[in-house]
C-alpha cells in the first residue's frame, strides 16, 4: 500500500486547450502578393473583452476541415478591438486562409507561448530589425511600445524586403514615419523605380545606421539568412548576446508543450519560446 | 488488507462481472495457434486470453487511443451568414485493463506530468488524456519470466513492480492472486467471485516475484545519461554509427509505452467534420517538416538522436531525472534491423561490458 504516487486529477471545469474560440474575420488586408493580414474578433463578446495576451505571444488559427497553423498575434494588447494575424501563403492552411474574406468564420486557440521581455526593455533604446513577414512579431511589440512611449528610450525601426512589393504593413509605416518620436528606415535589396528610401541589404544598412549598443536592445526577425548576417553586424556594432532578442518558428501542433514537434533539445518553442535572446539560443542544442 | 484469489476456471466470470462497471481490456492471442500475435483487446467471454507471452504492443492505447476526436465541427451557413458550431465528445466509458505487464503501467507515469501540464514542461492540462487516465483501472500482471530484451530494472522497474498499478495480479498454477495497490484498485476487487488468498498462495507469489527479479541481469548506472547525451549531441560520427542500421520505420515509437507524440488533423465531409488527434512519431521524416520545406530533423540520424535524447536526456532534465523509458524492450524485440536502445545509451555514457548486452559493433 506504499503508493505515494498521486494520479493527476481530471477537472472537467478547466478550459479545454484544444477547443478553439469561434471567431469572425472583420477585415482582410492584402499586404503583398503572398501575404495577407486578418483582423478577427471572438464571437463570444465576453471572451473577446477578457482575452488577454502579451506582445509576442502566438495563436493557432483553425480552418475547420483543413487544419491549424501558428501565427504571432501582431496587433497590440493595448488595442483591443480586434486580433490581427498575418500569413504568407505557403502550405495548405495558409492557402485556405488566403481564400477567406470578411464575415467568414475561423477558430483561434490563443494566447500560446512566451512573450517579448518588454519590462526588461524599459528605459532602453530599442532597435527593431525586420525582414519581410518577419516584421509581424515586431509590429506587436512596436505598437505596444508606442502606446507606452514614455517607458522606452529611442526607438529605431529598420525594415526591409527584396522589393517594394514585398513590404508589409505600409499603412503602419506611413503613420510611423510621420511621427517624430521614432526613427524609421526602409530598405529594399535592389533599386526600383519611384523608391525614395534606402537600397541595400538589411545587415549593411544596419551597419551604416550604427545604432549605439550602449543601453540598447535589438529585436530582430526575418528569414534565416538575414538573421545570420544581422547577428554578425550587431556583434560588430558592440551588441552582446543578451541584448539581442529574436523569435523562432517551428512546426507546431498542440501549442502547449506536449505533441513533441517543436523541441530543440529540452526546450519547446511553443512554451519556452517563440521569443529567445541570442544568449539563450547559444545554450540550446544545435538543431534549428 | 488481505489479498484475493481467482481461479483460472472463474477468471472469465470475474472479468464478465467487471464488465458491468468497466469496459474490460485484456491480452488476446489474435492468431490461429500458439504463435499468434498477442495484443490488447476488449474482453469477450470466449476470447483467446493469453498471459504466457508479453503482448507485442504496449497497453498505451487503452488510455491514449491511436486516434481520437478532439472537436466535432459544423461549418456552412445559417440565416445566410457563415456559421460555426463546435462540440467536444462526451466522456469515454470507465475501463479496466487486466494483465498488462508492470512496464506498461509505469509508461503512463511518463505521460502524466506532460499531459497534466505540470513540471517545467507544459502549461495546459490535457483533459482528453486525464479523463481517460482517471477512468482506467490498471490490473498489472507480474511477469513470471523475463525476456532477453527486458530491462525494466535499468530504469527503476521490476517484474512485479507496483508503480503505476492499481492491482497487482500474480499467476499461480491454479489461478491469480490479486493484491490491491491503490484505492482505485478497490473498485475492481469488489466481487463475490473472489476468494481470500491463502498464506501458501501469498508465499508462492512472493517466490515468483523473487525468481523473476533474479532472472534480470544486473543493471548499469544510467544516471549520467542526461549529460552524456547532451555531450554527444554534436558528435555526428557517434550518431551515424548508432543510426546506421535504423530504417526510420517508426515501429519503435508505435510499440513504445512512453512515446506520447501526436498529430492533429482535420477530416471533413461537406459541412461536418472532426478534428482528430492521432499518434505520430519523431522517427518519421514529415514530423518536423515545415511549410517552407525546411526540416530541422531531415535525416534518420537527427531523428534517432531526438528519440534517444528525449527519453534519456531531455525528459529527465525536465522531470526530476526520471528517464522516459520503462525498459519494456519492445523497440528492441520488434525492430526490423535490431537497433538496441540499451546499446546506444550505454555507448553514449561510455559503459562497456554490460551484462546481458552482447558486445557487437554497430554498422
Amino acid at each position: 500500500m506504499a503508493d505515494a504516487y498521486t494520479l493527476p486529477a481530471y477537472d472537467p471545469g478547466q478550459r479545454n486547450p484544444y477547443l478553439p474560440y469561434a471567431a469572425t474575420i472583420l477585415e482582410v488586408i492584402t499586404e503583398t502578393y503572398n501575404i495577407k493580414s486578418f483582423r478577427i474578433r471572438l464571437d463570444d463578446e465576453k471572451a473577446h473583452r477578457e482575452f488577454a495576451f502579451e506582445p509576442g505571444q502566438v495563436g493557432q488559427l483553425s480552418l475547420f476541415g483543413v487544419g491549424e497553423s501558428t501565427f504571432v498575434i501582431n496587433s497590440s494588447p493595448t488595442r483591443k478591438e480586434y486580433l490581427q494575424f498575418s500569413a504568407m501563403r505557403a502550405g495548405e492552411v495558409t492557402t485556405a486562409l488566403h481564400g477567406l474574406q470578411a464575415g467568414d468564420k475561423i477558430g483561434v486557440r490563443a494566447p500560446l507561448g512566451n512573450h517579448f521581455p518588454y519590462k526588461d526593455m524599459q528605459g532602453k533604446d530599442i532597435i527593431f530589425i525586420g525582414g519581410g513577414i518577419g516584421m509581424a512579431p515586431l509590429r506587436t511589440l512596436l505598437l505596444f511600445m508606442l502606446d507606452n512611449r514614455k517607458d522606452y528610450g529611442g526607438i529605431t525601426v529598420l525594415y526591409g524586403a527584396k522589393s517594394p512589393e514585398d513590404l508589409s504593413f505600409m499603412y503602419d509605416f506611413k503613420e510611423w514615419m510621420a511621427r517624430d518620436d521614432i526613427k524609421v528606415v526602409l530598405t529594399i535589396d535592389k533599386e526600383a523605380p519611384g523608391w525614395e528610401h534606402k537600397v541595400g541589404l538589411i545587415p549593411n544598412v544596419l551597419t551604416e545606421l550604427d545604432p549605439g549598443a550602449d543601453n540598447a536592445v535589438a529585436v530582430t526577425c526575418g528569414p534565416p539568412i538575414m538573421i545570420k548576417f544581422v547577428l554578425q553586424a550587431l556583434k560588430k556594432l558592440g551588441f552582446n548576446d543578451e541584448q539581442i532578442v529574436t523569435t523562432l518558428e517551428k512546426r507546431m501542433k498542440c501549442g502547449i508543450g506536449i505533441c513533441g514537434r517543436c523541441n530543440i533539445g529540452d526546450k519547446y518553442v511553443c512554451i519556452d519560446g517563440p521569443v529567445f535572446t541570442q544568449a539563450q539560443l547559444n545554450k540550446m542544442a544545435n538543431e534549428m | 488488507m488481505s489479498n484475493k484469489f481467482i481461479s483460472h476456471e472463474k477468471l472469465r466470470d470475474w472479468l464478465e462481472d467487471l464488465s458491468a462497471r468497466f469496459e474490460v481490456w485484456a491480452p488476446v492471442n489474435t492468431g490461429q495457434d500458439a504463435k499468434g500475435v498477442v495484443v490488447y483487446r476488449p474482453f469477450v467471454r470466449d476470447g483467446a486470453l493469453e498471459f504466457a507471452r508479453k503482448p507485442v504492443e504496449s497497453a498505451k492505447h487503452t488510455v491514449f487511443p491511436r486516434s481520437e476526436t478532439l472537436v466535432n465541427f459544423k461549418t456552412g451557413a445559417k440565416d445566410g451568414k457563415p456559421a460555426l458550431e463546435l462540440h467536444v465528445p462526451e466522456d469515454p466509458p470507465a475501463r479496466a485493463v487486466f494483465g498488462l505487464p508492470s512496464c506498461d503501467a509505469r509508461g503512463f507515469q511518463i505521460f502524466d506530468p506532460v499531459y497534466n501540464g505540470s513540471g517545467t514542461q507544459g502549461l495546459a492540462r490535457d483533459n482528453y488524456y486525464l479523463r481517460r487516465r482517471n477512468a482506467t483501472v490498471l490490473i498489472v500482471k507480474a511477469c513470471s519470466k523475463v525476456l532477453n530484451t527486458c530491462f525494466c530494472n535499468w530504469v527503476g522497474g521490476g517484474p512485479a513492480c507496483t508503480e503505476g498499478a492499481d492491482v497487482l495480479a500474480t499467476e499461480l498454477p491454479d489461478g491469480f492472486i490479486l493484491a490491491q495497490v491503490t484505492a482505485r484498485g478497490e473498485a475492481a476487487l469488489g466481487s463475490a467471485l473472489l476468494a481470500p488468498a491463502s498464506d501458501s498462495q501469498e508465499k508462492q507469489a512472493r517466490k515468483l516475484h523473487e525468481e523473476a527479479g533474479a532472472a534480470l541481469c544486473a543493471p548499469p548506472d544510467l544516471s549520467a545519461s542526461v549529460s552524456a547525451l547532451r555531450g554527444k549531441f554534436d558528435d555526428s560520427a557517434f550518431w551515424e554509427a548508432e543510426a546506421s542500421k535504423c530504417l526510420s520505420c517508426g515501429a519503435c515509437t508505435y510499440l513504445c509505452p512512453t512515446c506520447y507524440c501526436f498529430n492533429i488533423t482535420d477530416e471533413a465531409r461537406g459541412v461536418l467534420g472532426a478534428r482528430i488527434r492521432s499518434w505520430d512519431a519523431c522517427m518519421l521524416p514529415l514530423f518536423t517538416m515545415e511549410a517552407s520545406g525546411h526540416n530541422p530533423r531531415t535525416g534518420k540520424i537527427q531523428r534517432l538522436r531526438n528519440r534517444i535524447g528525449h527519453k534519456f536526456s531531455y525528459y529527465p532534465s525536465l522531470h526530476n531525472g526520471r528517464i522516459a523509458c520503462c525498459g519494456c524492450g519492445r523497440c528492441i524485440k520488434s525492430c526490423p534491423s535490431s537497433v538496441d536502445i540499451r546499446r546506444i545509451v550505454t555507448d553514449a555514457i561510455g559503459i562497456t561490458g554490460t551484462a546481458g548486452l552482447k558486445e557487437q559493433k554497430n554498422g
